[in-house]
């Protein structure tokens, strides 16, 4: 039995409103019996100063990616890790993180190829929670054990990779959501990032430049409305709900916001996110470049 | 390497790992306030680009004297303030000599490769070459 979805007119006027919640809304439905909160930080020990009382802290690197290969963890690491935090299959995650939500959208794409159905997002994340002075807390919750199945990971539907991205070239549209200096070639990374991670800078050919920081209100990082989305990336950049998409950046992480953007908000049917991103194309041998 | 320095990293090393995390946290709260004269000229520090948080030092040499250093560090980015931290403890107040001895790659025997990503290790070399080029500097001033 899911947790009642948010009524908040806002949320409602999106595709998958069932997808997005709101703080207020969090706020009254914390300790809700089938709810989990699950926090997803960029810095590891962000959870421990302070998080909202009884969210289980999701690390991106050390439990969602495999220890030794560039991949996510297998079906029988990622059931462990839900029984760890409490989850069972029926159960609302609502996820949320630093910097805009970006590492709480790659936990719940990264939860999505595992097919667990009620993944959620905070709308403007840790940020915005602490700004209005909700209540945290630095207890970490010890949930009671779940027994979660062990269930085949799904890269098919909303992953990418490296060989279908070269074939996508020319036959679909590509969104680059790194900054502009990145998909100039100017950067190898973030802007103010260390410069180190890809041998060559630019963008995969025929990609648009459409920063996921668009989708996004700069105040308080909550999502921009639904008709504001739908001038960026339909309108202006002249992409349709059907179109087979695939959103990059540099390790997937700003591309799983513009994935969540576009899948849950706009309702995309055919987005994919390429997580091997710059830091595999640009140091791959013989794949081809654009610079400006 | 400084002695300082030496028993923080073993204190790293001989921490369980599920506590290691804990205790760079417990170096992140300790980081001391930056002293009056640098709260009043935010200039003259500097930005440590290889960090992913905003983190600007300051370094003191002058001839006969103890080193100083000084970092200023969000607390909202505790990973990069407690790696500030852990070269503050290690190596404030050390002599020019022994903060040059410091290896590049003290912090592997710290044992945090699994818990914290090479991008944020890089952080903490970016702080450690910036204190010794100050040191250099100022030793051949």
């Amino acid at each position: 039995m899911p947790v009642e979805f948010d009524a908040d007119p806002k949320i409602q006027a999106y595709a998958h409103p069932e997808r997005l919640v709101t703080t207020e809304w969090l706020e009254a439905r914390l300790g809700t019996p089938g709810l989990v909160v699950a926090e997803s930080d960029e810095d590891v020990l962000l959870y421990n100063t302070g998080h909202i009382p009884g969210a289980v802290k999701i690390d991106w690197h050390t439990d969602l990616n495999d220890p030794l290969t560039r991949d996510y963890v297998d079906a029988e690491a990622f059931a462990a890790l839900m029984s760890a935090k409490g989850i069972t299959p029926d159960t609302t995650i609502v996820f949320y993180g630093d910097q805009s939500n970006w590492w709480a959208a790659y936990a719940l794409w990264v939860t999505s190829l595992f097919g667990h159905a009620d993944v959620r997002l905070l709308d403007g994340g840790r940020k915005k929670w602490i700004d209005e002075g909700r209540p945290v807390t630095t207890e970490v919750a010890v949930p009671a054990a779940t027994q979660y199945p062990v269930t085949p990971r799904n890269d098919s539907v909303i992953r990418a990779y490296r060989e279908q991205v070269l074939a996508h070239i020319g036959n679909g549209p590509l969104i680059d959501v790194r900054s502009p200096g990145e998909y100039s070639g100017e950067l190898l990374h973030m802007p103010e990032y260390p410069q180190e991670g890809a041998l060559r800078g630019g963008h995969i050919p025929t990609a648009s430049s459409v920063p996921w920081r668009r989708a996004a209100n700069e105040a308080d990082g909550t999502f921009l409305p639904f008709d504001q989305l739908k001038a960026i990336y339909q309108d202006e950049i002249g992409l349709t709900p059907d179109d087979d998409v695939v959103a990059y950046c540099r390790i997937g992480e700003r591309s799983s916001h513009t994935w969540f953007a576009l899948t849950h908000l706009l309702g995309f049917t055919n987005v994919r996110n390429y997580d091997g991103s710059w830091v595999e194309w640009g140091n791959t041998v013989r794949v081809p470049i654009e610079k400006p | 390497m400084r002695d300082a320095l030496h028993e923080i990293v073993e204190e790293f090393a001989d921490t369980p790992k599920e506590f290691r995390l804990m205790l760079l946290l417990e170096f992140a709260n300790g980081l001391p306030p930056l002293p009056q004269h640098l709260i009043d000229d935010p200039d003259a520090m500097e930005p440590v680009e290889e960090c992913t948080a905003p983190i600007f030092l300051a370094v003191d040499v002058v001839p006969g004297e103890p080193v100083r250093i000084y970092f200023d560090a969000p607390q909202d980015a505790p990973t990069s303030r407690g790696f500030a931290a852990v070269l503050h403890a290690g190596l404030d107040g050390g002599t020019p000599e022994e903060i040059l001895s410091t290896p590049n790659d003290f912090y592997l025997s710290m044992d945090l490769d699994d818990l914290v990503t090479p991008l944020r290790m890089r952080g903490l070399t970016g702080m450690l070459a910036r204190v010794k080029r100050h040191v250099a500097a100022g030793m051949s001033a």
